[in-house]
Formats: structure tokens, sequence, C-alpha cells
């Protein structure tokens, strides 16, 4: 009966640093078997990171790791699938133009050809797979699967390894309510067959309801654990921020003339999915509108419409009673139209160029002879106007900080003072002191008559900054708050699709 | 028979055996690309192969020799792409074309070190070099068989056989599985716990063996040696025959001898007028296969979908 | 300490390239070697053949200038994040369109049809990199590949059209009739001689600085830049990534296409088969040397010019040692400047004291 007390997996004093960022700051952790522990921390608090080490994607720097009270030491994936641990990640590994029964082999083939894998593969399809829903069919090419086939087909892949340890990251960042419910379900059922589940998220909703314990992390450490029915979503809130979100201090929004329209936008993806739903929403000048909701729901396939990456399939884009859709993107930004990436080192900057060289991109004053000189002393000014250090125009953007580059593009494309400023996560991944700079720069546009449209993840930045909250939720506009009215509980249920404001 | 019967065989055989080489080498960039390796290549490969079967055949008189030395050489340098490629993470359009050009001058220096020729290797044999072979039931199957099917070279049969061998491969085996994953999802691959790496230089090896067996014939069955750029573009016709195959078996090989029968086609089309165009300009028929690739690459005939991981050198983190 | 910074940042950009060429000379000097010849008598061989009387200077600066052209026609668009190797193409249609100026026109705009055949021969190479262009823009066609193809239909075509059309009546070599005095480059071979040097090589030099102006001081440039360096965000912020890709490979073939104005009116003076003999593939290892930057280009181009004009010298003092040498040691410098460029880079890096900038 000692087999059963021993825990499924343990790990000590476990420390990652990349670079000056210690991502893992002596963290210990302790799995119970067949059980299902949260593992729960803002984005940047060193969750992923934690688990790629468990999985053997990372080595850590020091630390140790035992399964099933046996030290391990993983040197790739290969490893810890042999010790039993296998990972479902948030971003799929599977290998899209080949079938389940393809996906579930690779790795697993057993001998030069490929008839016993097949076989091998099809048996565990029809032991493990039980999720809710209809069974997957072996043959069908993964890329023609729902996301939350393609995610069942991952679990069933590290089972087929004989996982015995599970780790699931940010599982349900690309479900939809009712299939994050069968996930649950099947997880719950994993766990009742001797599973061992470790499941990474910043969701509490789903913390509270799936886990029998959870650990919380904030910036690399760990600061609480608990039994989970011995806590609340308050509480692991609280202890994930590190102080309850304080009430906002901005002064009221002093509202001028309609600017952005958005009538009944219809988007679909790539693969014909329908992303976002007839949504319709305005912003006037002088407020900032935030939309929340669980990434994933149409957020960036709002901001690319808007933006003009993306055309939409119908509806209407009205700036200052001009519609944008048919525009090219140089010819919104022409219109005022000024865009904060939500992922600044892809869509904001080029991490090759200088910092002065960032600042002129997307600039349309920009004459055909660029003029360094002149170039230079404006970005300096604004360096010190938002604190960025080192204040060198000529420094390789990659060498920035994330806070600093950060600060930049913001510089970039406040300094343009646009009629409609779209800002998506405007501070992930920044440091505090370079956040709260950043918001400051945004309230005052706002006071200076822009209109804002924000898309955050943030629930704190939201509750700073946003004058009206819009909740996206599957593709539509699901509901309308103000700051001022509503509680976290309301937001949440509204974002989890289960109640309308 | 008719003439133009007879012609019209002849042009068949010949097609087998200008289809040869570009199958083989078609099929070795098959395998390195739907591994994720993009080869351009081909065409240094096969001219290694063709100097260095060329040489050993000439040195020691015997003509597997030849072929042994010219795939090791194809390999060793499907190796050394390998390395810069995958290993080093380098850019693999210019390592293809490094070794093109390379080999484009070494085997030259070489040959006249070791001959004292001018960039060539001595005539060889007929003892050095690989004849044609009559298959069995020559006598009584038939014209078409007599003048098309058998009496050519070990290299065409090869040839023809290495096509259904690779549609299996590629299909039906762990190998085979594992490589085409590593061209589509290399992370997927190695988060499953195989090595991309290990595949990829696998793939590039079999690709070294083919175009070996490629350059080989065409410097010992073909040919009777080795002369400067003797290749002649043949490894970038076939990389324009896999890509018009769109990366797979069968259709390349298809692919390989469309443009083999132009090429067979071309000198006796001289001044007939043919449908439509018209009299077609000699010249211009070596033309053909390429426009017909771009035509295709235009979009015509639907998209052409290469390897997701295509070109993207893998680097694992951490 | 900023001296020691300016230095650090000066000294890699150049130590990196001197390494891989290093390489690349000791092992071409094991080839020799290997070919049974002393590879200093090679080398020694070399550098007087190229440098050492104004004769073969003259050579190697007249081979250099057709280096400095087809380095520029694939560092331009590489900028872009396009890498075009249709140089030969690009090269041979420019060659038709100024013979054709040339040709007809020469006899009778007199010395006006010179700087006529010069655009002339651009907008032919610019032509030939359209094709590619467009299917890059229309159907994210990969440029090497479509590249290469039009390279081959170029070699159809201009067999073709010299062979049946332009050839010069009642001869059987493949060139088209001598172009008239008054088309011809005038020629520097008077000051670096007897070679034929021409004013093409200080028209190239006049071209490096433009495109190095046009990509570091022009808001163009930097757009092309910027869409070679990340595409998305460049979309993101306006700029047009398929005029930057029809006006990176544009510019490369213009490029590309006057070599015709040193080879064929400042040489040949007529046009001849296959005049661009490689010169399209050995610009991709002079830009790889001169890592795509427009002075790198001019010193690699003068050094891979010193190689040819050396490498002619070859073959008469060691006989072992043919001139295909020369094509081995490109060889090896496209494999170590390309392909294992960080072979070295990140070991002079640490040598240096910097963190290594992967």
């Amino acid at each position: 009966m000692s087999e059963r007390r021993t825990p499924a997996a343990e790990l000590r004093g476990i420390e990652k640093r990349f670079g000056p960022v210690r991502a893992n700051r002596s963290i210990s952790l302790t799995l119970a078997r067949g059980s299902i522990h949260g593992l729960v921390g803002e984005n940047g608090a060193g969750k992923s990171t934690l688990a790629q080490i468990l999985y053997g994607y990372l080595r850590p720097d020091a630390g140790e790791i035992r399964i099933g009270g046996r030290p391990v030491a993983f040197g790739s994936p290969r490893d810890a699938i042999a010790a039993g641990v296998g990972m479902v990640h948030q971003h799929f590994m599977l290998v899209e133009p080949m079938t389940v029964l393809e996906n579930l082999m690779l790795g697993r083939e057993a001998g030069l050809g490929l008839a016993e894998g097949r076989a091998s593969a099809l048996a565990t399809l029809a032991r493990l797979d039980r999720g809710g829903g209809t069974a997957l069919d072996p043959e069908a090419k993964v890329e023609n699967l729902p996301i939350g086939s393609k995610q069942r087909v991952e679990i069933l892949k590290a089972l087929h390894r004989g996982a015995e340890i599970l780790i699931l990251d940010e599982p349900t960042a690309v479900l939809t309510p009712l299939e994050a419910t069968a996930l649950f379900g099947e997880l719950r059922a994993l766990a009742e067959h001797g599973k061992t589940i470790l499941l990474v998220t910043h969701r509490l909703r789903e913390v509270i309801e799936v886990t029998d314990a959870v650990t919380v992390l904030r910036q690399g450490e760990v600061v609480a654990e608990r039994q989970t029915r011995d806590t609340d979503a308050a509480e692991l809130a609280e202890l994930m921020i590190g102080r309850s979100p304080s009430p906002p201090q901005r002064r009221p929004a002093r509202l001028g003339p309609l600017r952005l329209e958005i009538r009944e936008l219809t988007v679909r993806d790539g693969a014909g999915i329908l992303r976002l739903d007839r949504a319709s929403l305005a912003v006037r000048g002088g407020e900032i509108v935030a939309i929340a909701g669980v990434a994933g729901n149409g957020q960036s396939e709002l901001i690319e419409s808007l933006v003009g990456l993306t055309a939409p399939e119908s509806g209407s884009i009205r700036l200052d009673d001009v519609e944008l859709i048919g525009l090219t993107v140089r010819e919104r930004r022409l219109r005022g139209l000024g865009h904060v990436a939500e992922d600044r080192l892809r869509l904001g900057a080029v991490a090759d160029f200088s910092a002065v060289e960032n600042a002129l991109l997307g600039c349309e004053q920009v004459p055909q002879f660029l003029r360094r000189a002149a170039n230079a002393g404006a970005l300096e000014a604004a360096m010190a106007a938002y604190d960025v250090r080192p204040a060198e125009p000529e420094r390789h953007f990659a060498r920035f900080s994330g806070g600093n580059q950060q600060k930049l593009v913001v510089a970039r494309e406040l300094g343009r003072t646009p009629a409609l400023l779209v800002a998506g996560q405007p501070t992930r991944g920044v440091d505090v002191g370079a956040a709260e700079l950043i918001h400051n720069r945004l309230l005052e546009l706002r006071d200076a008559g822009s209109a804002i449209l924000l898309i955050s993840a943030d629930l704190e930045e939201i509750w700073l900054l946003a004058d009206r909250i819009l909740v996206l939720c599957g593709g539509r506009i699901a509901g309308e708050l103000t700051p001022e009215t509503a509680d976290e509980r309301q937001l949440g249920l509204l974002m989890a699709g289960a109640a309308s404001a | 028979m008719s003439e133009a019967g007879t012609e019209f065989l002849s042009i068949l055989a010949a097609t087998l055996r200008l289809a040869t080489p570009l199958v083989l080498a078609a099929l070795g960039g098959l395998f390195s690309e739907r591994s994720g390796v993009i080869d351009i290549g081909l065409e240094g490969k096969m001219l290694g192969s063709a100097f260095a079967a060329a040489a050993a055949a000439a040195a020691t008189g015997s003509a597997w020799m030849g072929l042994l030395a010219g795939v090791a050489a194809a390999m060793l340098l499907a190796l050394l792409h390998a390395y810069a490629a995958v290993s080093q993470g380098g850019n693999q359009v210019v390592t293809g074309m490094a070794i093109n050009v390379l080999v484009a001058g070494l085997a030259p220096v070489l040959a006249t070190a070791w001959f004292h020729l001018d960039g060539t290797t001595p005539m060889l044999p007929s003892a050095a070099r690989f004849g044609a072979l009559t298959l069995p039931g020559f006598a009584s199957l038939g014209v078409f068989y007599r003048q098309v099917i058998s009496g050519h070279n070990g290299f065409v049969y090869a040839a023809a056989l290495a096509v259904p061998a690779a549609a299996l491969l590629l299909a039906r085996t762990r190998f085979g599985l594992r490589l085409r994953a590593a061209g589509e999802n290399p992370q997927a691959v190695e988060t499953a716990g195989v090595s991309v790496s290990a595949i990829r230089y696998r793939a590039l090896l079999l690709t070294g063996l083919l175009c070996g067996l490629a350059g080989a014939y065409l410097s010992l069955a073909a040919g009777a040696g080795f002369t400067r750029m003797m290749t002649a573009g043949r490894g970038y016709l076939a990389l324009a025959a896999l890509i018009f195959g769109r990366w797979r078996p069968v259709p390349a090989a298809l692919a390989c001898l469309l443009f083999a029968f132009a090429d067979a086609t071309q000198a006796r089309l001289q001044g007939v007028a043919l449908p439509v165009v018209g009299a077609m300009p000699v010249e211009l028929v070596s033309a053909i296969p390429y426009v017909l690739t771009l035509l295709l690459l235009a979009g015509f005939g639907g998209a052409a979908r290469a390897p997701s991981a295509l070109g993207v050198p893998y680097r694992r983190d951490g | 300490m900023r001296v020691g910074a300016t230095l650090l940042r000066w000294a890699e950009p150049l130590l990196v390239p001197l390494a891989n060429i290093a390489a690349a000379l000791l092992l071409s000097g094991l080839v020799v070697l290997a070919a049974g010849a002393d590879p200093f008598a090679a080398m020694a061989v070399l550098l007087r053949g190229s440098l050492g009387d104004p004769a073969s200077l003259g050579y190697t600066l007249y081979y250099a200038t057709n280096f400095i052209f087809t380095g520029l026609a694939v560092a331009l668009p590489f900028h872009a994040g396009l890498f075009n190797i249709g140089g030969e193409g690009q090269a041979y249609v420019g060659g038709l369109f100024a013979s054709l100026v040339c040709l007809f026109l020469g006899p009778v705009f007199g010395w006006l049809a010179v700087p006529l055949a010069v655009l002339a021969a651009a907008a032919g190479g610019a032509l030939w990199a359209l094709g590619p262009a467009w299917l890059r823009v229309a159907r994210g066609s990969h440029v090497v590949i479509t590249t290469i193809m039009f390279n081959f239909i170029a070699s159809a075509l201009m067999t073709f059209l010299i062979v049946k059309v332009l050839i010069a009546p009642g001869q059987s070599a493949p060139e088209s009739v001598p172009f008239v005095e008054s088309a011809w480059m005038p020629s520097l071979g008077h000051l670096l001689g007897p070679s034929p040097l021409n004013l093409s090589f200080p028209l190239a030099l006049l071209l490096a600085t433009a495109v190095w102006v046009f990509l570091r001081r022009m808001r163009a440039g930097f757009e092309l830049r910027a869409v070679g360096a990340n595409p998305e965000a460049a979309r993101a912020a306006g700029i047009s990534v398929a005029r930057a890709t029809v006006l990176a490979l544009g510019l490369g073939g213009a490029l590309a296409g006057l070599i015709a104005v040193n080879e064929l009116m400042g040489a040949q003076h007529r046009l001849l088969l296959e005049f661009p003999a490689g010169y399209g593939f050995m610009g991709i290892a002079v830009a790889l040397v001169g890592r795509n930057h427009p002075l790198g280009i001019v010193l690699a181009a003068i050094f891979f010019g010193a190689l040819y004009q050396g490498g002619t010298e070859l073959s008469f003092d060691l006989p072992q040692v043919t001139r295909d040498l020369v094509v081995v040691i490109e060889g090896l410098a496209i494999l170590f400047c390309g392909a294992l460029e960080n072979l070295f880079r990140r070991r002079i890096a640490t040598w240096l004291g910097k963190e290594a900038r992967t």
C-alpha cells in the first residue's frame, strides 16, 4: 500500500534561467497519484517553463525530479516518455496532413513496417477514447478535425505512449465552453483510472471545477499550495496577482463624437470556421472600450479586420464615418488608425532593426530620403518621455528589455495621435513600472479625445482603464458592463458564456 | 512495321534511357525534400558521382568498382549537405548551390591531375562499363517488348523498380512515416521522442545513394567516361520534375518521363509542323519542361503543396 | 570603452568573412596538393597573374565589374528576403535588349545609343525578373525555383535568337554583327592595359554606392529591408509586401542586366552565345562573401576578379592545375560564407569577448 502513498512525481528546488530572467526559482511541487493538480499563475509566472522541464523538453539549471520516488534526469522528451510522463501542448504537436492513426503511431511504430503500429494504435483508440461526443475516425486527416477533437488526439497520443502522468498546458485556451466541459469529464475519468494529471492554466474557474489540489506560482516562485476544496477563486486570484485589484482611479470620460462603428462584422478563418459572428460595437472619442474574453474567441480576428490584415466575410467598419473595409492597411493608418500589436515581436516591430528604424515603421510622414539626425533626435525625445532605457536610438531593438520594447512601440503609435487606437495586450510581458507608464499614456490619449479599443486578457488592466467593458465569447458580443456596476463574477460568467447581461 | 512505327518505338526506348537519371535523381530529391531539407544540389551530387565512378572504373577496370565509388561520392556530398543544413542550420539553398559549384570545379581539377587529360577521364573500355541487358523472352513477346522494354541497361530497370520501392518506403514503413512527419511538423516529431536530425541525415543519405546511381549511369552506361559539366542541367530538370509531380514518387517519375520524351523528340522535331504551334524551333524544345513547371507553379492544374517545413532549419531549444 | 565597443562592431563583420575566405583558400590549397602541385606556387601565380602588371590589373578590374553587378543583383533582393539566382537569365535578356539598341539604333543615334543601351540592358534584366516576381506575389512560388527555371528558358530562347535570328550573315560562329563604334562603351584600356577595362567599372562603383544609399537612406529601401526582416510586421505597418517584392527583384534583375554593358558594349562589341558565362552564379558567391553589403561586394568582386584573371595564368604555369581551381575556390567560398557562416562567427564573437548573437 505504500506504493499508493508514493507521489507520482516530485519536483524539488527547480531552477531555470533564460539569460537574465529567472523563470523558475527554487520550485517544489508534489503530485499525488491519481489526482488532478492545478498549476496556476499569470502569464509569465513560469508555469510553462516548469511543465516543459517535467516533460524533458528543457533541462533545469538546478533541482531534482523524482518519478514514483526514483530520481530521474531527462535529457530529452524521449526520456520523459519512457518514464511515463506525457505532455499535451497548448499548440498541438500534430502533423496536420496525416491521419489520426498515423499521428498516434508516430514514434511508437513497433517495427519497420506499419502494420503492428496501426493495430496497437487502434487498440488504444478503442480502449481509451471515451470522451463525450462522437468517436474519432482513425483514418480522418487531422487537418479536417475540429479543435476539440484534435486535442483528444493529443491526449490519446500521450496515453498511447504509456503516460501515467499527463501534463496539460492551457488546454481550454482554444476550446468552446462545451468542449471544455467534455474535456473535464475525460480528465476525471482518467484520474479515476489512476492517471495523474497536472493542469497548467491561468483560468481559475477550471481549477476550482476539476482539480484536487492547486499550486500557485507568481514571478517564478511558489507562493501557495492548497487543497482545492479548502480554497476558492477569489483567494486564488489574490494569490496569483499578489494584491486585490485596486478600484479604478481615473477621471470620468468626456465623450466626444462617435468615431468607430462596427456593424455585423463576420470573419471566417482559412479553414472556413466562423471566428466573428455578426459582432457590433461602437466607440466614441474620449472613451476606452475594453474587450474582455478568453483568448481565442475572436479577439485577434477583430483586431486584424480593423487594422486591415484580414478581409471580413461581411459587415461594416466605419471610422469617422468612412468605410474601412476595402482600404489597405496604409490607407487606414492615414485616416488615423493606430495599432499596438498583441505580439510586438511578430507584428509590432522588426527585432533586427534599430530603435530609430522601428520608430519609422508605419509612419506616413516619412519622406523619401530619410533624415537620420532628425529621426534620432525625435526618438531621443520620445525615449525621455517614456523613460526608455538605455536611451540609445541606434541600439538594436531586440536588445531592449520587454518593457522598454513595448514602450517604444506605444510611443510610436501614440506619437501619431491616432483618432482610433487599437491596443492588443498592451502590457503583456512588461514589468510593473513600464505597465503603469503605458496605462497613464493611454489615459492621456483618451482624455485628449481619441477613441481607444483595448483588447486584454488582464482583468486588472481592464478595471483600471475601461469606461465600458464588452465581453467577446464565441465570436459574439455576449454583453456589456461598466466597471463601476459590474463585478468579477458577472464578468467571469459572461466570459464563460453562461449568462447574458 | 511501318517506318513511323519503328521511329516511334525508338523514341520510346530513348525516352526510357533519358528518363533514367532523371527518375533516380528526382527520387533522391524526393526523400530529402519530404523530410524538410531543400535540395538543389542534385546536379552536384550527380556530377560528383559521375566523375568518381568514371575515375574508379578507369583506374580499376571494373564497372562495379566504379558504381561503388560513384555512390560513395554522392553520399559523401549528401553528408556535407546534411552537416551544413541540419547540424549547422545553414541556408539549405546556398548549401546546395555551393555543392554544385564545388563539384563543377573539383571534378575537372582532379581529373586533370590524375589522368593528365583536360578535365576528363579516359574513355572507358566496354569491360569497364555497364552494357545492355537482354530480358528473358526476347524473341517471342513482340516487337514492342524487343525494342522498348528489353535491351536496356541495368540502371533503367533499377530506376523503374525504384519508383514503387520509394512509394512503398514512404507510405508503408516506419521510416517513411517519420520522414513525412519531419517534413511537415518537426516539432511534433521531436516531442514524440524521435530525433529530427537523425531522420534528415538518413533521408539525405538516401538522396546520395539515388543521385549516385544517376551519376554512375551517366558515365558508366550512357557515356564512356567523365567530361566537364556532363550532367548538363539534369539535376535541375529532376528538381523541376519533382515539383511538377508535387513531391510524390509516381507523379514525379511520370513527369520525368514526360520531360525525357520532350528531349527524345527534340532532335526529330526539326522542321516538323506540330498542331497548333506550327514549326517549333528546335532550340526552344529544351525549354518546354521548365515552362510546364512554371505553369504548374502559377497555379494551373491545382496548387502544388510543398512539405510545410521545407527549407526551415529545425533547431531544438533549451 | 566606447572605442573598444566601436572597434568590436567593426571587427566582427570583417573578421568573419576573412575567416571564411581563409578556410576556403586553405581547403583549396589542399586540393592543389592532391592534384600534385605546390599550393604556394599556385597562390603566387594567382597573385602575379592578377595584380602583377597593369594589363593584368586591368583585366582583374574588368572581371570585377561583372561581379559587382551580379553581386548587387543577388544582394539587393536578399535584403527583401528573396534569393535571386536568376542572374544568368536576367543578364542574358539584358544583353538582348542592349544589343538590339546597339545594332539598330547605334548607326542612327551615334553616341546617344550608349546611354540608351545601358537603360535597355537594365530594362531587359528587370523584365526577366518580373516573371518570378509575379509568381511569388500572386502564387507564393519559391523564388529560387522560378528563377532557376527562367534561367533555362532564357538560355533556350537566346540560343534560338542568336543562332537563328541575329546571327551575322555568312558565318558559322554564333554571334551577331559587330556593333558600330559609337555604340561601344568608352575604353579605359589605355590607363590599365592593354585590357578590356572600360567605363562600366566606374559605373559599377557608382551603382554600388547608389544601392547603399537606396537601402540605408531611402524610404523605399527601408521598406524593402523591413519586408525582408519581418514581413508580417511590415504588413501591419502598412508596407506593401507585393510592391517591395517586385521592386527588389526588378532592381536586382536590372543590375544583372548591366553585365551586358561591360561584356557586350565594353569588351566584345557584339552579342555572343552564352556571354553571361557563369557570372550570374558567381554573383551569389560575391554577395555572400561581401555579406550583402555594397562595400563588401565591391571588395569581394575584386577578390573574385583577381581569382578569375589569375586563374587564366594557372594552366600555363602549373599544368596539373586547370583554371577550374577558381571554380573550386568559388564553391568553397559559397559554402563557408553562406551555409557554414556560423561555424566561425560564434567562435570569433566569443573570442572578441561579446555575447554571441545567433
